[in-house]
């Protein structure tokens, strides 16, 4: 009863405390280091019980509450498997120290009394989709992050940033309304949105049905997740916002999406499996994402179509349906939040000691900031894949279980990507970090001194923190790893999940 | 061009004015098992606030209320969200509402859940949402002060 | 009934999609709010026949009333696409005052991205042989 009572209270922290926080920062409107405070102290109070809640389900297993006392199929549940908790714990930490970036960072929160209401609105949002057991909570969820996520890629109201917020807030809007739509043809075929009451209702129906739902809701979540064919609004929109705002984004939103494609379709459609599909856009959402990035030439830009091409590894992973597949992207996943939001950290700080980030125009970085050039090298051999960065175990991880499932030729792309990855990272290298800036007439007067560059230390101390915990899941890969694989086995065999939820 | 006011709709705002908001409050404490409720009660007074605006522009509706919109967002949220709390803090799970009932000698027994907190959490948010959006949209002259020329 | 349900469903999505497609901003917002309220309707077919109040043991039997969990779930997601449409109004409207113009823009990056690949291929045709 006690235990029950205890885990009440940390299931439902991660996502009351930063709407509380956010209703203190809202009636503290123009007290910025009071917004401050309690924007962080919540954050790292909810890092801490995103913690305590892992190791809870590692000892424990699945947990779950049901929300206002209501039981399972009729109330709202939250539930925490091993899945959840990974990523709530790498996302908690992600957002914590893009925080602490964005108020080092100058003109950020400084002028905008609603960054920190907004911004912890949305980590409140993104905690529900991890943690929500319904169907209809998971869209509200997403409503929640999408709503703040409008307001802080148009935060500040440039031309540029309201002409691609536009194509953002519409694409989005029209995958919110067909996630109403699937929500509502999935509760006239079951009568039910509760995601256990689903696993087991689903399975009755015929099988053209299952199809139709599991292909429908696969889009919806394909939008927001930016796979093969629905991705073309990302590369568009991300890089036009505040750096710390692109980096939340470019870390955590997609994988929203990726965690809930994840989960529908492992635990609502277990006996009708679109492996092949899903095999074929992981393989073109992988060559041309990293194609895109290849013809791109602003670090920016290049790094949101790697976005895009490192989903498909994530997809492809899924699309196995192996322990051994759906471990390896649950690492995958794992690792990318960090390694991702930690490559925009430091394309920021270019941005705020050159102010540009194309490479025709910034130049000779290693000299004049070796720390930035540093964290930006760890971070990107990291994302490509080179042995003993923690990109090496999740790829090495997916490609094994490619071979052991014999789709040779999803693993002969993957490879490949992974060298184009490299390529293109080399080629940010080459342009922003060594020699010269290739254009004279382009020049920026600061970014051709050979003066060293200084950036706020908090800017610097978030980032160099977040390459320490892409360096630490290196570390840490073997525990990490089998953590991935209960995660894993939890997925394809969600009999824990259903009985935890439904009594 | 200088807003020209119309005297008749004025005056009748004037007298709707408070009419309105005590139909409000009306509707957020029907709410529970009559139609009604935070939400709608919210609407109706923010339809107040609308039509001040409407009759004087934004000065008046800067007249007709001191506090600022976001504090009404702020204190709602926590309202709503403390609501759930303290059903957290005394031992049943998050957001479980518990009915309340009182003997006032004369007014008779009054019965009222902890449902009503939350929507009175639900009425200040959807008021500040609305004055919020009239005091930023709504400038003077359909400009507001921080905009960019283009 | 449940046939007119559908076909309004079905005639306010296809509206929207059709003004979805437009090159103005107003349309386009239109065009969302449109398919909006046909998800919303659909929300309400699928819960199917009307009823009484759905509250147990107040108005009859349990199989006259309707099925509330629809209801609550368009009042939901009504709610979520008013705030999220009055956002977009708001954005619109700002890009107005940018541009003086209703129109979606272009992306000057991607022009420019493309116009160095035809460069690129230019010169790749005419290369000395």
């Amino acid at each position: 009863m006690v235990e029950q009572a205890k885990m009440s209270v940390l299931l439902v922290l991660p996502i009351v405390l930063p709407l509380l926080a956010a209703a203190l920062a809202i009636i503290a409107y123009n007290h910025r280091t009071l917004q401050r405070i309690v924007a962080v102290g919540a954050l790292i109070a909810v890092v801490a019980d995103s913690a305590f809640l892992l190791v809870a389900v590692e000892r424990d297993g699945v947990q779950s509450v049901q929300m206002g006392a209501w039981p399972a199929p009729l109330g709202i549940t939250l539930v925490v498997d091993m899945f959840s908790a990974l990523m709530l714990v790498i996302s908690m930490v992600t957002v914590l120290s893009v925080l602490i970036y964005a108020i080092g960072q100058p003109g950020v929160d400084h002028d905008q009394p609603v960054f920190h209401p907004v911004y912890l609105v949305m980590t409140a949002g993104v905690a529900l989709s991890f943690t929500t057991g319904d169907l209809f909570n998971l869209f509200v969820a997403y409503e929640i992050t999408l709503a703040a996520s409008y307001v802080l890629i148009t935060l500040g109201g440039r031309r540029e940033q309201i002409r691609s917020g536009m194509t953002y807030i519409i694409i989005n809007l029209l995958a919110s309304t067909l996630f109403v739509v699937g929500i509502a043809w999935v509760y006239a075929a079951t009568g039910t949105v509760n995601m256990a009451d689903l696993a087991v209702k689903i399975a009755q129906l015929p099988s053209g049905t299952q199809t139709a739902l599991s292909m429908f809701l696969l889009v919806v979540f394909g939008i927001k997740a930016a796979i093969f064919p629905l991705f073309f609004w990302l590369p568009d929109s991300y890089p036009t916002a505040r750096m710390p705002v692109t980096a939340v984004f470019a870390g955590l939103l997609t994988k929203v999406g990726v965690y809930s494609i994840i989960r529908t379709q492992t635990l609502l459609f277990p006996q009708n499996r679109p492996s092949t599909i899903l095999l074929v856009c992981a393989g073109l959402t992988m060559a041309i994402g990293v194609l895109g990035a290849i013809a791109q030439n602003d670090m920016k830009r290049i790094l949101s179509f790697h976005i895009v091409s490192q989903i498909g590894y994530m997809i492809l992973g899924l699309g196995l349906f192996s322990v051994a597949g759906v471990a390896g992207t649950v690492f995958f996943i794992f690792h990318q939040i960090p390694v991702k939001t930690a490559l925009f950290l430091a394309t920021g700080l270019v941005e705020q000691s050159t102010g540009s980030t194309a490479l025709s125009k910034v130049g000779g970085m290693i000299r004049r900031t070796p720390l930035v050039a540093g964290l930006f090298l760890l971070a990107a051999l990291s994302l490509a894949g080179i042995p003993p960065f923690s990109g090496f175990v999740g790829k090495l991880g997916i490609i094994q279980a490619g071979f052991g499932a014999g789709e040779y030729a999803i693993v002969g792309v993957s490879l490949v990507v992974s060298l184009l990855t490299l390529f293109s990272m080399i080629k940010i290298w080459n342009g922003v970090f060594l020699g010269t800036p290739e254009d004279p007439t382009l020049r920026l007067a600061s970014a051709t001194s050979e003066e060293r560059l200084s950036t706020p230390v908090l800017m610097r101390g978030a980032t160099v923190a977040l390459v320490g915990v892409t360096l630490a899941i290196a570390l840490f890969a073997g525990t990490l790893f089998d953590l991935s694989e209960r995660a894993a086995q939890g997925l394809l065999d969600p009999s824990a999940y259903i009985q935890q939820v439904l009594g | 061009m200088t807003p020209r006011r119309s005297v008749i709709l004025d005056l009748c705002v004037q007298a709707e004015f408070h009419t309105l908001l005590l139909l409000s409050l009306y509707l957020l404490f029907a709410g529970h098992n009559q139609p009604g409720g935070g939400f709608a009660g919210g609407l109706v007074a923010s339809c107040a606030f609308g039509l001040r605006y409407v009759a004087g522009g934004s000065s008046a509706l800067s007249r007709s209320i001191s506090i600022p919109a976001t504090t009404f967002l702020g204190v709602g949220m926590l309202f709503a969200i403390l609501t759930g709390c303290v059903s957290l803090l005394t031992g049943h799970e998050f957001l479980e509402s518990a009915i309340f009932s009182a003997d006032l000698m004369v007014l008779g027994t009054v019965k009222t859940s902890s449902v009503l907190f939350f929507d009175i959490g639900v009425y200040l948010v959807v008021l500040g949402m609305a004055l919020l959006l009239l005091e930023q949209l709504g400038g003077a002259d359909g400009t507001d002060p921080d905009e960019v020329q283009p | 009934m449940s046939f007119f349900s559908a076909l309004i469903v079905a005639v306010l999505f296809s509206v929207g999609v059709y003004l979805l497609l437009q090159r103005t901003l107003s349309r386009i917002i239109l065009g969302l709010a449109l398919m909006g309220h046909s998800a919303n309707l659909l929300l309400m077919v699928v819960g199917g026949r009307a009823g009484k109040a759905p509250i147990v043991g107040a108005f009859g039997p349990e199989d006259t009333v309707a099925d509330p969990l629809p209801q609550a779930l368009a009042l939901t997601a009504i709610v979520i696409s008013f705030g999220v449409i009055s956002f977009l109004l708001a954005i619109a409207y700002r890009s107005w005052v940018l541009t003086q113009n209703d129109e979606v823009e272009d992306d000057v990056e991607d022009a420019r991205i493309a116009q160095l690949g035809e460069a690129e291929m230019r010169r790749w045709w005419s290369r000395p042989r």
